[in-house]
């Protein structure tokens, strides 16, 4: 690895350096509580609280590698979540006791899996843009969301449900180990294996990759599917211990993990990325949150703050990335 | 040769598209170890051809032979399979992979589960390196390489198989001399191991030296097969276009006027140093050199794209600073740029629009534009350079190369500058435009303009230039009138070499 590569990939962990010292800093004269910012706990359930949006940007950042995007993951995380929860009410369900839980894990993951499959199909066999498509099934699979249960939440709560969702091994909560979990497989599916390879390719010269024998569209199916199989990860892990689900929940979600996605420097055209970058990009996300929380800002603050970092750090990229004052104007 | 298998046989191929006859039976063959250039203006039906056999287009009627066993070949990868390996003229290279993955790309060496067996990737890609004596490795990415380098990738993807046949299509459009003596070594290798070798190229020279036969399309239609050795360039080109080519030197000089541009120490940057000339009135001033030379960025600062780091520009004796198009426009430079379809003309608008981009702003009729002034544009300057055309409404698209070029050249002359920028005029028009466009320029200069145009191709600067600015990495080396110039002494001036070593 050279410097460049360091630099770019180093950057955005960097930052979120930069975000603990000034919230620790901060923190110690503006902080409405006594705790310190940096506490161990609380780190540990800024990371617990990183994984919906973290899992749903994993997936994004192979999508958007690929040169697509994805917008329906947010509806498709509702379902998946009302699924999960409605599912153990089923008479059969219910009848088979504690079984019943990895069951309805499978049919929620199924869930997404199928949807995702559903972008796929329609991405692969009609050729429309992946934007058009899944804007499309974002409002249909919300439109389902509504269908399913109205205006009215559906809720279930299975105690031993929660206590697994709650457990925490090696100090770390169950939600945090599943966002790792999936952070390792893609890492090693996007750096080790051949299909993670072609992504890289695909987003990166489509015309070269068809050109050179792979399928192009079977290649997005597959991304598809696994995007949607962890949008549904993400609920099941975040409902499996909330047991409530609103037909409103994961609006804007989709939208969140794309910031996650941007922010670890990932191309927005494609062909260049990294899950490391994006479980960083995730991560300060979450922290700039909790930390301006932490120093008494409310909530649309902190949404203006994340939108003006967004636009200034990729400012900032923009002029590395010049070749100095000898580059050609455009 | 006649009792040689050939390793790749047509056998009258058609294809159509809609309202097009691009292949009209097209037959001819390549034997093992020979070089087979195949030549044609632009739009004969060469790059059509080229991708029946690399498996990207499927022919409508006709057979193909490998080895004289009939095939059919419906995508590029089973053409590869077959020892048929198509090394594009456009790169079709990722950036952001490294060189071994570009190389494999689509077939890289499997272990368990799906994973990419790296050693053995970048072992058998540094074995292909060696063999092309590059100076990178496996593991460079491509985006860091220069465009020949690029191209040299390219070229490693024909050796990843034991090729049959190997089709080049235009691969030295980009190289450099000592790049080109390289990719000509490892042609001849290619030819020593029995493999047939298609080579599509405009350069003559290049043609009358590496290869044994010559084949002509015309229209799409197969016009005869020369061999090298028995030919010239006069009869290729007359078999190409009909007629023969004049290649002579520019013998008219005209009224000159006082100096319209003058440049004094312009340096920027890496790119070019202390750079210093002047173009008069009714001057054609030529810039030759190799790729990479500055002529290009010398140009591009001149029209406000690239800011110098030093020296000064003068127009009319005035110092001007030109630190945009629109300066530069205002101040009556006009850049016809080298990229024509990326740089030059929105591809998907019809002529008129394309010509009076520059001066829509002006052209109102109220708060709408005016169709009829911009119409009355667009008639003055078809009229004037002889555009051919079906009328204004055409997609910029659909013209020929020349046609479009012109049209460039018709969009700033209208913007009535006094000095024009002609970047590579001729880049990708057949050899019949090409005079066309030449006399076109001389034209322009006797009517006032002072003209600077940049070529890579010696007959073309030799043929519009009064004047020749040789310049060689950076650096003027020497300047010619046209009466003193000879082709060696621009040579070695491009190569390098200063006057006084060779006095």
């Amino acid at each position: 690895m050279n410097k460049d590569t360091l630099l770019k990939q180093g950057a955005i962990w960097a930052f979120i350096v930069v975000e603990l010292i000034f919230f620790s800093i901060a923190g110690s004269y503006l902080s409405v509580s006594d705790s310190a910012f940096m506490d161990f706990d609380n780190m540990l359930l800024l990371l617990k609280q990183s994984a919906p949006i973290g899992i749903i940007a994993l997936g994004m950042t192979i999508i958007m590698i690929n040169g697509n995007i994805d917008l329906s993951v947010g509806a498709t995380y509702a379902l998946s979540a009302i699924i999960l929860l409605d599912s153990m009410t089923w008479p059969f369900m219910q009848a088979m006791g504690d079984w019943a839980i990895p069951l309805a894990w499978v049919f929620a993951l199924l869930t997404g899996t199928i949807l995702g499959a559903i972008n796929g199909l329609i991405v692969w066999k009609t050729g429309v843009d992946a934007f058009i498509v899944t804007l499309g099934s974002m409002l249909g699979y919300r439109g389902l969301v509504f269908m399913y249960n109205g205006e009215q939440p559906t809720s279930h709560l299975n105690w031993t449900l929660v206590d697994f969702a709650e457990a925490q091994f090696l100090g770390l909560h169950t939600a945090t180990w599943f966002l790792l979990g999936a952070a390792l497989l893609l890492w090693l599916l996007m750096t080790k294996t051949v299909h993670g390879r072609n992504a890289y390719a695909i987003g990166n010269n489509r015309e070269a990759a068809v050109n050179a024998g792979i399928r192009v569209g079977p290649h997005f199916l597959w991304n598809f599917m696994l995007i949607g199989f962890l949008a549904s990860l993400s609920a099941v892990v975040f409902y499996s211990e909330s047991g409530s689900v609103n037909p409103n929940d994961g609006m804007l979600y989709e939208l969140w993990a794309i910031t996650a996605v941007v922010l670890g420097g990932t191309k927005l055209t494609g062909g260049y990325g990294s899950i490391i970058s994006t479980l960083g990009g995730v991560i300060a996300i979450q922290l700039l949150r909790k930390g301006l929380g932490h120093i008494g800002a409310d909530t649309e603050t902190v949404n203006l703050v994340i939108g003006l970092i967004l636009i200034a750090v990729l400012f900032l990229d923009r002029q590395l990335n010049r070749k100095g004052k000898e580059e050609l104007k455009t | 040769m006649t009792d040689q298998t050939p390793v790749l046989r047509l056998e009258d191929i058609v294809k159509t598209f809609p309202g097009v006859r691009a292949l009209d039976g097209v037959s001819f063959s390549v034997l093992p170890g020979e070089v087979h250039a195949l030549m044609g203006e632009n739009g004969a039906g060469k790059s059509t051809l080229m991708k029946v056999l690399g498996g990207i287009l499927q022919p409508n009627e006709g057979r193909i032979f490998i080895e004289e066993e009939p095939t059919v070949m419906t995508t590029p990868v089973q053409a590869k399979a077959k020892g048929v390996v198509f090394i594009h003229q456009e790169l079709s290279l990722a950036d952001e992979l490294t060189v071994a993955e570009n190389i494999w790309l689509g077939e890289l060496p499997l272990k368990s589960f799906g994973r990419v067996n790296w050693a053995k990737l970048y072992e058998d890609t540094n074995a292909i390196l060696k063999t092309l004596n590059v100076g990178f490795d496996a593991k460079t990415r491509v985006g860091d390489l220069s465009i020949a380098n690029q191209q040299m990738v390219e070229i490693a993807r024909a050796l990843t198989v034991d090729p049959k046949a190997v089709i080049f299509d235009e691969p030295t459009a980009s190289l450099t001399d000592a790049e080109k003596v390289v990719l000509f070594d490892v042609i001849s290798d290619l030819q020593s191991k029995g493999v047939g070798i298609i080579y599509i190229s405009h350069r003559m020279e290049e043609i009358f030296k590496i290869t044994d036969r010559i084949s002509v399309l015309r229209d799409g239609q197969y016009r005869g097969t020369l061999n090298t050795r028995e030919t010239d360039e006069e009869e290729v080109t007359k078999l190409m276009i009909g007629r023969s080519l004049d290649l002579s030197r520019n013998e008219s000089h005209h009224e000159m006027g006082d100096v319209a541009l003058e440049v004094r120490g312009l340096s920027c940057g890496k790119l070019y140093q202390d750079v210093s000339f002047n173009v008069r009135k009714g001057e054609v001033l030529g810039f030759y050199g190799l790729v990479g030379a500055g002529r290009t960025e010398i140009a591009e600062t001149l029209f406000g794209l690239r800011d110098p780091s030093a020296g000064q520009i003068l127009l009319n004796g005035q110092e001007v600073r030109i630190k945009s198009p629109i300066d530069a426009i205002a101040n009556g430079i006009s850049l016809v740029p080298e990229d024509r379809k990326g740089q030059g003309l929105v591809l998907g608008m019809n002529c008129r629009d394309n010509m009076t981009l520059p001066q829509v702003d002006d052209l109102t009729a109220g708060p709408f534009v005016s169709d009829g002034a911009e119409i009355a544009i667009f008639d003055q300057y078809r009229d004037k350079l002889d555009i051919r055309t079906p009328g204004w409404r055409q997609t910029v698209g659909n013209l020929s190369g020349g046609n479009q070029q012109k049209i460039v050249i018709g969009k700033w002359l209208s913007m009535r500058p006094e000095v024009l920028i002609v970047d590579e005029p001729t880049r990708g028009i057949d050899v019949g435009s090409k005079s066309e466009i030449h006399n076109l320029i001389r034209d322009l200069a006797a009517q006032g303009y002072a003209v600077i145009v940049i070529s890579s191709e010696m007959p073309e600067v030799l043929h519009v230039s009064d004047r020749i600015v040789a310049m060689y990495s950076g650096k003027v080396m020497r300047e010619f009138t046209s009466d003193e110039v000879t082709e060696d002494s621009l040579i070695q001036a491009i190569s390098g070499i200063t006057a006084d070593k060779v006095a």
